[in-house]
């Protein structure tokens, strides 16, 4: 079995009083896209959130790269080579492009080929034309592209990537699909929140399925799309 | 009058604007990155000015070149930056997540240490700085001579604001300051370390000020009093162009300084009234100034910032409360000093409790409470100086002279929220307090008025300390039930969410407003009976270091309980009277004190008393 990357085991989090996870377990095989997929309120944005550190978590360990990450600072986690691709993309629009690109810079592992705009523009050529202009004169789909690129900058180990596809157009969120194939080619490992079957199925090798802050079903992409029973307790709205 | 006239009007209010635009533009940045409003900023400016008056004269021994000049002045910069630093690491940094209102009290505990520190190093005497050679001769433009050394200043302010855009668009730390002011949470999980990140925000905002107040000291000579002066007009400055916008600082900067050059002409007395009136018409056309961007909700306070839920007294309570009414009672069995002192905490008690009405009830921040004490305690007052009326009637009309003024400055006010809301409150403050000051014919100006005494039957001090009981009970007890009645669950449910309120279809502004309104009416209760216990007025009573202490005693007692911010009172004021006149270092030590609060104590005293009731027995 491939290295495991990242690894959660029993983590808690929630808001307030309000308890969400209830002891996630998952891993994340280096170079493999995963997909974690439920209902609205499943728990996918906080589980990515609390790995990330944006979410202090209440209990259980995440070990990322052979180190135990819970409790530290977001930046620290980020300097270890663990990406993160937030839902609302949190662009800064007062920015331009190449200046969003250049907040999310870190240098490279050795052995690794760094991040240039030059080399995400090939991924993302709309970017390309639009480098010098404000981020808040972009489109939705052009945003999502430049929130994916701007944390590749960093040059991750490992991405953790929330809803890329929420609200896209389809011809954009085909775009995004080829994005996360190139991420995986690049050797990059992908832990991908979804609700669109069709998507992590072009993308993912596994899915797990999170309800009510515990992951209850995981296995192969193929097996989930040939599992209507599974599909239906815990995908179908 | 004549063109030449006019036009060095016009550039002495460019030098002016480009003076305030150096201190202001750092204020602005420091804000836009750490999301704290800082009173320090203006000790700061201060520092600066007295370190180079001492260091300059010192350089220019050497020799008396303009380039020693310039790089004394410089060095007072970085050196100012330095003590930025300190502060960032020693304070700020623990202080980023508390509710905007601690943050800023803590950095105003800085301005108050800082005050004394300056007195214990430099003197209370003003310190007269050297002028800058090469440039004190005086330039002819057409027939009027403008001194050379104002016609350098205007170049500096976009010389500043060149440089400023250089450091944010052409550095990476630049670049992600002006990403950290948009969303600091996100460039944090980008991998930047944001304590570095917001110790360099510090450096570059303290240097600025630093850098304006070594600047000024051609112009003005170093006094202690520059801190306060200074720090009204930055935040004007920084308010009016958007927090966190340097060019909006700079363009409120020009405003405000051909404001003031041309406003003297027309209306000598008050051109800081216009000067805030500006700011106020400003803000209600553009809430967030003209520049600004609306505040990002993300990375708000975390502590419950008000009373939750009212509850009738439990049994502890009770008995606290008979205690304390006893203790009213009886103090004037005791010495003469303790009654003066009773009834000092009665009325300030009143003024705590109103203040708490809005801020831990209604989430209005009010940062100029002290315009309400202090105009009911003028009106009071002048009732009894000038139109010769007797004391029952003065005390009557305190209330509804600062209800009336509440109104009308509330109406503006409640039109905005958070921090742009506090700074309106010190706006008005500061309105107020310079129509009082400067208003010589009718309110003495600086020195105020004498001769307020109470009417023959309640002149004995403690005949008046029962008269100030009754009244000051009363207005707790009725203020109290406000806070249990819908009136005040509507001012809580708009505190907690304005939206959702708005859509069960409470209309927000109109019950803010009337919830402004009382707590001004109130506060002004407790000013008229100020004025009877002093007998006499004087500008300080609508000064910002007393809307200050006024919040300190909601801070001490604990905004999130009814009756804590009473005890409040009592404690801060026993505590002050106590100690002033025991130590040369008051400040100092009040200053400790507020921020030695903040940190520790954060629910103040109701919250301690709460949470030892709480424990098992």
């Amino acid at each position: 079995m491939a290295e495991r990357v990242l690894e959660v085991a029993g983590l808690r989090a929630g808001y307030g009083p309000a308890e969400v996870l209830f002891g996630v377990d998952l891993h994340l095989a280096r170079g493999e896209v995963a997909a974690l997929m439920g209902r609205n309120g499943a728990g996918k944005s906080t589980t990515l959130k609390a790995i990330m550190g944006l979410l202090a978590p209440r209990g259980g360990s995440v070990r990322f790269a052979g180190a135990e990450i819970a409790g530290l600072a977001p930046f620290r986690i980020a300097r270890l080579g663990l990406g993160y691709v937030p839902e609302e993309r949190r662009i800064f629009t007062e920015l331009t492009v190449a200046e969003n690109l250049e907040v999310g810079r870190r240098g490279a592992a050795a052995g690794r080929t760094p991040w240039t705009p030059e080399r995400l523009f090939s991924i993302f050529p709309n970017l390309a034309e639009m480098r010098h202009r404000r981020a808040s004169a972009m489109s939705g789909g052009e945003q999502q592209m430049l929130t994916i690129a701007r944390t590749l900058m960093g040059n991750p180990e490992a991405v953790l990537l929330d809803e890329p596809s929420e609200g896209l157009a389809p011809v954009i969120v085909e775009q995004m699909a080829e994005a996360v194939l190139r991420m995986k080619q690049e050797g990059i490992a992908v832990l991908l929140s979804e609700q669109n079957l069709d998507f992590a199925a072009a993308v993912a090798d596994r899915a797990l399925i999170l309800e009510k802050g515990e992951v209850r079903w995981q296995g192969g992409m193929d097996d989930l799309e040939a599992d209507e029973d599974v599909r239906r307790a815990f995908l179908t709205v | 009058m004549e063109w030449d006239f006019l036009l060095v009007q016009a550039l002495s209010g460019l030098a002016s604007a480009s003076s305030l635009f150096v201190i202001a533009s750092g204020l602005t940045i420091v804000f836009g990155v750490t999301r704290i409003v800082n009173f320090a900023h203006g000790s700061f400016y201060m520092l600066g000015a007295y370190i180079a008056v001492t260091i300059v004269p010192w350089l220019l021994e050497f020799d008396r070149s303009p380039w020693l000049f310039f790089v004394g002045v410089l060095a007072s910069a970085l050196a100012v930056g330095v003590l930025g630093v300190v502060m960032e690491v020693t304070l700020l940094r623990r202080i980023y997540r508390v509710p905007e209102l601690f943050q800023l009290l803590a950095t105003f505990g800085v301005v108050l240490i800082v005050q004394d520190l300056v007195l214990l190093v430099w003197g209370p005497v003003d310190i007269t700085g050297p002028r800058a050679p090469g440039l004190r001769h005086g330039i002819f433009i057409f027939d009027q001579r403008f001194p050379a050394y104002e016609l350098f200043l205007i170049f500096v302010g976009p010389a500043v604001l060149g440089l400023l855009w250089l450091l944010m668009h052409r550095t990476r730390f630049g670049v992600l300051i002006r990403a950290a002011t948009q969303d600091r949470e996100m460039v944090g999980a980008l991998g930047v370390n944001q304590a570095m990140l917001f110790t360099g925000t510090l450096f570059l905002g303290a240097a600025l000020a630093g850098l304006g107040g070594a600047l000024q000291i051609p112009r003005v000579s170093a006094n202690p009093q520059m801190d306060l002066s200074i720090i009204a007009e930055a935040f004007v400055v920084t308010v009016i162009g958007g927090m966190g916008s340097v060019p909006g600082a700079f363009l409120a900067a020009l405003l405000i300084g051909q404001l003031q050059a041309f406003g003297v002409l027309v209306f000598p007395k008050i051109t800081l009234v216009l000067v805030f009136l500006l700011m106020a018409v400003v803000l209600v056309i553009k809430p967030w100034g003209l520049l600004g961007k609306p505040e990002a909700a993300a990375g708000r306070a975390v502590l419950p910032e008000g009373i939750i839920d009212p509850r009738p007294l439990d049994r502890a309570s009770q008995g606290l409360i008979l205690v304390a009414l006893a203790a009213v009672l009886a103090l004037p069995l005791l010495d003469a000093y303790a009654v003066k002192v009773g009834t000092e905490v009665l009325i300030l008690a009143l003024a705590a409790f109103s203040l708490n009405f809005l801020v831990g009830n209604g989430g209005i921040v009010s940062f100029g409470h002290a315009a309400y004490f202090g105009l009911g305690a003028y009106g009071a007052g002048l009732l009894v100086t000038k139109a010769g009326l007797p004391m029952e009637p003065a005390l009557l009309a305190a209330p509804l002279v600062a209800a009336a003024f509440a109104a009308l400055f509330g109406f503006f006010v409640v039109r905005l929220s958070g921090i742009y809301l506090a700074m309106l409150t010190l706006a008005f403050a500061q309105i107020a307090y310079a129509v009082v000051f400067q208003w010589v014919e009718v309110t003495g100006g600086d020195n105020g008025l004498v001769g307020v005494w109470p009417s023959r039957w309640a002149a004995s001090r403690e005949t008046y300390h029962y008269l100030v009981a009754a009244c000051c009970v009363l207005a707790i007890v009725a203020l109290r039930r406000v806070v249990h009645a819908p009136f005040g669950a509507t001012l809580r449910a708009a505190r907690d969410s304005v939206q959702r309120a708005d859509a069960i279809g409470v209309d927000v502004r109109t019950h803010r407003w009337l919830g402004f309104t009382l707590a001004g009416g109130a506060a002004g209760l407790a000013g008229g009976l100020y004025a009877f216990s002093k007998g006499s007025i004087d500008p300080t009573l609508l000064g910002i270091p007393m809307s200050v202490d006024f919040l300190s005693m909601l801070l001490l007692g604990g905004i999130q309980s009814v009756l804590g911010p009473i005890a409040g009172a009592a404690v801060f004021h026993a505590v002050k009277d106590f100690f002033m006149p025991l130590t040369d270092h008051w400040r100092l030590f009040l200053g400790l004190s507020i921020i030695g609060m903040v940190l520790v104590f954060p629910r103040g005293l109701a919250g301690a008393w709460a949470g030892l009731r709480r424990r098992p027995a």
